[in-house]
């Protein structure tokens, strides 16, 4: 080895490396940028949440108010199933690393 | 005290979000992490199952009309027919990359359903317009698995799935009993008279 040859594995290992990051990343993502979403559609369109608009309102609007409903999905999300996925692919990641 | 049809779809967009966020992140790690854990695996294919359960109370309410009896019905059959076939899958039962056939026919199925049960044209009402473009969507849509059939284990058809669910809630959200489309909105929408 010199300064023109390198181990090959240092350099194959960097891709990989980046690659878990970049799906890590990716599955952390999902759930806040869905819940910002919801909370984005409910400053665009605050008469669709009926915190907002209580007037007349029956047990169902006050049940279900659709930008709320996105916040909801994007925190179970997060909250279920992205931190179980972010481990095993880790976890998968240090088990197709090269030894050394 | 029954919801209204509007609140269900809401629901139903709901519903569709989640799974959509569950089959893009299978895309995202890959079939082999993803079905590490049993329930993650199992996760989307119980959805569909639960999504065809609802839809049968629904159908035992959509009692106003034959044809909406006619079509949630239908669409009850096809997603508890795509969820125990999937769950099947990955479960190791069944092992043919050909039974994703069955959840392209039920997306077909389904589309069609939508198509064929909506009367009115594309600019009746903001409901006649989602039933077109959701029945369409999911015909176009039913390629996907039938890519998947045919050339398997290839991301883009679980991306495009994942993707379609998406876009379909985002269309069972912008749903309204009564609303225009466009500025259209027809004098008979609603039940009203001319």
């Amino acid at each position: 080895m010199n300064e023109l040859v390198t181990p090959r594995a240092n350099t194959a290992d960097e891709p990989r490396t980046a690659r878990k990051g970049l799906r890590v990343l990716a599955i952390e993502a999902l759930g806040p940028l869905t819940a910002l979403g919801g909370i984005i559609w409910a400053i665009a369109q605050p008469y669709r949440v009926t915190f907002f608009y209580p007037d007349g309102k029956d047990f169902w609007d006050w049940a279900v108010q659709p930008p709320l409903l996105v916040v909801l999905v994007g925190l179970l999300f997060s909250l279920l199933v992205a931190p179980g996925l972010v481990e095993d692919v880790e976890q998968a990641a240090d088990r197709d690393a090269p030894a050394g | 005290m029954l919801p209204r049809a509007e609140i269900a779809h809401w629901l139903f967009g709901a519903g569709f979000l989640f799974f959509g966020l569950v089959i893009l992140s299978e895309a995202i790690v890959g079939p082999e992490v993803f079905r590490r854990r049993l329930w993650r695996a199992c996760l989307s294919p119980s959805l569909a199952l639960l999504a065809g359960v609802w839809l049968w109370v629904i159908a035992i309410f959509s009692t106003f009309s034959t044809l909406h009896l006619i079509a949630h019905s239908m669409w009850a059959q096809a997603a508890t027919a795509a969820g125990a076939v999937q769950l099947a899958v990955v479960l190791g039962r069944l092992r043919s990359p050909y039974w994703s056939l069955v959840t392209s026919g039920v997306l077909f199925v389904s589309g069609a359903a939508f198509l064929v049960h909506e009367q009115n044209g594309w600019l009746f009402a903001r409901s006649a317009f989602l039933h077109h473009l959701i029945g369409w969507t999911l015909i176009v849509a039913s390629l996907l698995p039938l890519g998947e059939a045919l050339r398997p284990r290839r991301p883009v058809w679980t991306v495009g799935l994942a993707a379609t669910w998406i876009a379909i809630a985002v269309m069972l959200f912008s749903d309204r009993d009564v609303a225009p489309i466009f500025g259209h909105l027809s004098d008979l929408a609603g039940g009203g008279l001319p």
